[in-house]
């Protein structure tokens, strides 16, 4: 057993060198990093992630076709919504059900709340500890108590918004196929206008304070793959579109997207076009839909120094903080032109099918498909999550970004690889469906 | 293996600088959603940490205190050959070890697998198998190790942890209450979903906790925090037949993210059989 999250440190054995980050802190979930350097060159990395399967695809067989919201929420505590919007979108796909456009902007709202409060923890509590030369946001919190303190009140601003529409932050109760349980009263939505109101100042200052970290200069080239709806940013829907020029509908995506299984991990690793990575998440949403935030974000953006298209991983935490921005300005958008609904839901009857739902968790893309049968038992169910399309990119990153710091002191190293992996917040307990860093040099 | 350090209890300490008691959080297979709810104590967080030291706390920080800890917070349960042998060097390492949430407490939805053949859910989910080393069943940590108190929810509820966590700093028994669902209903004036609109309601057989949420989002309770301590599924599971539910519905309602606790689980045997 090695100690966590503490670098064991690598060991020089005449060309061959390992370095080998034995649990990867400030992640959700459990994962390791092993790298291989031969002859001075990295011949090797795997991003090792064995947080326990739990094979959510295979005891969803058999279950209702109402049970996915909730069955699929406990994949992830920091992503429910996610998985629930995911879920509904796919089922009420297989039953040949719309729901209306009320409904479908609660949803937003809802879903608004979850980047802001899954952003706001990844960017204050989990990656800014990285860039400002901390092991924690605790101990941030003795030097600058203010930026945590901002941080925590954003965070509580996106789980209000969970408490009102979700009954709860972390898995919420109100979601169904077919849209509510029960529809927000006027009074509470004043209330989270309100809380909106004070968190969009907190957002704008901390697209301030992540655009003047220090940024390593390092670049990718990768696909980005990410939704593009018919307007707005996208969040709970739109068509997949990829930067290689690819547009298809969630329907298609099994015929572009293919997962294959690797010894090091208990995350399938997808493919585009059978062999290409790609990339999913803020960077590759930002990519492709720069053009469609609102004029806020945008402004922030712009003061940020973003342009239209960003290549540099660790700046993904300034695009992160731009859509904390839209989220809080989209959310207040949303109840500034609320009208009410006919009803909370729409009645959703089975039938025999298959549907398919992706929407965009904070992470990235998020898939699911269900076979249903005439009944609306579920016989088979297909789920996509964001981490496990980003794997293979990850590890070609840290591959070109390990080479350029062979020289750095094994404690150094792990701790920037750290770094760099926490670029893209990964979520292990979603991919299993994390992180220890060995650098073996031959 | 990946795997969080675990050191022996009495291998270091911290000298007599730290006196805070020392908190470690430790995850097995679950979703980060009970351990995320210390997070969420958005208002209490760095009071939290300036009265205990956070010593071992991977979703949190990288920085690593050696044990032994005085109170770990276990969330997850047993899946793995390698978990089942971790667990016993955390409960090693730890002064008191409370489990936090309804995977550590019950199983979680993964113990689903308890009831169907582990090799053909490798098989649903994997093209490789061989690769992937896990146990037949899902289990509570309480099956392995001595645990001190069981905190439960899917997911916790972050007053009962503040709660709890309190409890234990200061040596009192925690204050949580083993009655049902049914009794936080009544004291927040929701009318009675089942009663009033033929709900299928899991509340008088739930433990409390949640401050029962979903009655008041017109839902019925679906027994999220597993059985109270003086259930009778027996009864309801009548009750529900009553409403009209089929008999493999009421196996279902009882086999969710508590399916392994004892008393949902018999109640779940009793009603797959009639089903037939």
């Amino acid at each position: 057993m090695t100690g966590g999250g503490a670098p064991a440190g690598g060991n020089g054995d005449g060309g061959r060198m390992t370095l080998h980050v034995p649990m990867l802190a400030r992640v959700e979930g459990e994962a390791s990093m092993h790298v291989v350097v031969e002859d001075g060159q990295v011949s090797d990395v795997e991003l090792r992630i064995f947080e326990p399967p739990r094979f959510f695809e295979a005891l969803l067989r058999g279950r209702a076709f109402t049970e996915p919201p909730d069955i699929t929420a406990r994949i992830c505590g920091i992503c429910p919504v996610a998985y629930q919007m995911s879920a509904c979108q796919a089922i009420e796909d297989a039953c040949g059900v719309t729901v209306p456009q009320p409904l479908q902007r609660l949803r937003r709202l809802l879903y608004c709340g979850e980047w802001i409060e899954s952003h706001a923890l990844h960017i204050y509590l989990l990656h800014a500890p990285d860039f400002l030369g901390y092991e924690s946001a605790i101990d941030l919190a003795r030097d600058r108590r203010d930026l945590v303190e901002r941080g925590l009140r954003l965070k509580k601003a996106g789980n209000a918004i969970l408490t009102v529409l979700g009954g709860r932050p972390i898995h919420p109760v109100n979601v169904r196929v077919g849209g509510f349980y029960r529809l927000p009263t006027a009074e509470e939505l004043r209330g989270l206008r309100a809380t909106l109101a004070d968190a969009l100042p907190d957002a704008l200052a901390t697209v301030d304070l992540v655009a003047g970290f220090d940024f390593p200069d390092f670049t990718h080239d990768f696909e980005y793959l990410a939704l593009r709806p018919a307007q707005g940013y996208p969040i709970e829907a739109g068509q997949v579109v990829t930067s290689g020029g690819l547009a298809f509908p969630a329907a298609e995506f099994d015929a572009h997207v293919t997962e294959e299984q690797v010894r090091h991990s208990h995350a399938l690793h997808a493919r585009l076009r059978g062999t290409d990575p790609y990339l999913t998440g803020p960077l590759a949403r930002y990519a492709l839909n720069s053009a469609a935030l609102s004029p806020l974000a945008a402004q922030a953006a712009r003061d940020a120094g973003l342009g239209g298209v960003c290549r540099n991983p660790f700046r993904s935490i300034i695009v992160r903080a731009v859509e904390v921005t839209y989220a809080c300005d989209e959310a207040l958008r949303i109840i500034d032109s609320w009208e009410g609904a006919a009803a909370p839901s729409v009645p959703v009857e089975p039938r025999p099918g298959t549907g398919c739902g992706a929407t965009e968790a904070p992470r990235g893309l998020l898939y699911h498909r269900y076979q249903l049968a005439a009944d609306g038992t579920i016989t088979d169910a297909r789920i996509v999550p964001p981490t496990s399309q980003n794997q293979i990119s990850v590890e070609h990153d840290l591959r070109a970004f390990v080479q350029a710091r062979l020289g750095l002191p094994p404690d150094e190293l792990t701790r920037q690889c750290e770094q760099a992996i926490r670029n893209y917040d990964p979520c292990i307990s979603c991919a299993t469906h994390f992180l220890d860093l060995t650098v073996e040099h031959r | 293996m990946a795997g969080p350090g675990v050191s022996a209890a009495g291998e270091a300490s911290e000298g007599a600088a730290s006196r805070r008691p020392k908190l470690a959080v430790w995850k097995f297979a679950s979703c980060d959603g009970c351990q995320l709810t210390l997070l969420n104590c958005e208002d209490e967080l760095l009071t939290v940490a300036s009265e205990i030291d956070i010593a071992y706390f991977p979703e949190a920080t990288r920085a690593v205190v050696a044990g032994p800890y005085d109170l770990s917070l276990v969330e997850g349960s047993i899946t793995t050959p390698g978990d089942a042998e971790r667990i016993l060097q955390v409960r090693q390492a730890s002064r008191r070890l409370v489990t936090i949430g309804a995977c550590a407490t019950a199983g979680g939805i993964q113990a689903l697998r308890n009831f169907a053949d582990v090799g053909e859910f490798l098989s649903a989910v994997y093209a490789r198998p061989e690769y992937i080393e896990t146990l037949a069943d899902s289990t509570a940590i309480a099956a392995h190790v001595p645990v001190d108190f069981e905190l439960h929810g899917c997911p916790i509820d972050r007053g009962q942890l503040l709660a709890v966590l309190a409890a234990f700093l200061h040596g009192r028994k925690p204050p949580i209450p083993g009655y049902s669902v049914c009794v936080e209903c009544k004291r927040r004036g929701t009318v009675c979903v089942m009663v009033a609109h033929g709900t299928p309601c899991l509340g008088p057989v739930t433990h409390a906790g949640c401050g029962a949420l979903c009655p008041s989002y017109g839902r019925g309770c679906y027994g999220c925090f597993g059985p109270q301590d003086t259930p009778n599924a027996a009864s309801l599971a009548g009750r529900l037949a009553f409403l009209g539910m089929p008999g493999r519905d009421v196996s279902r309602v009882f086999r969710t993210f508590n399916a392994a606790a004892p008393a949902f689980l018999a109640e779940s045997e009793r009603h797959r059989e009639d089903a037939g």
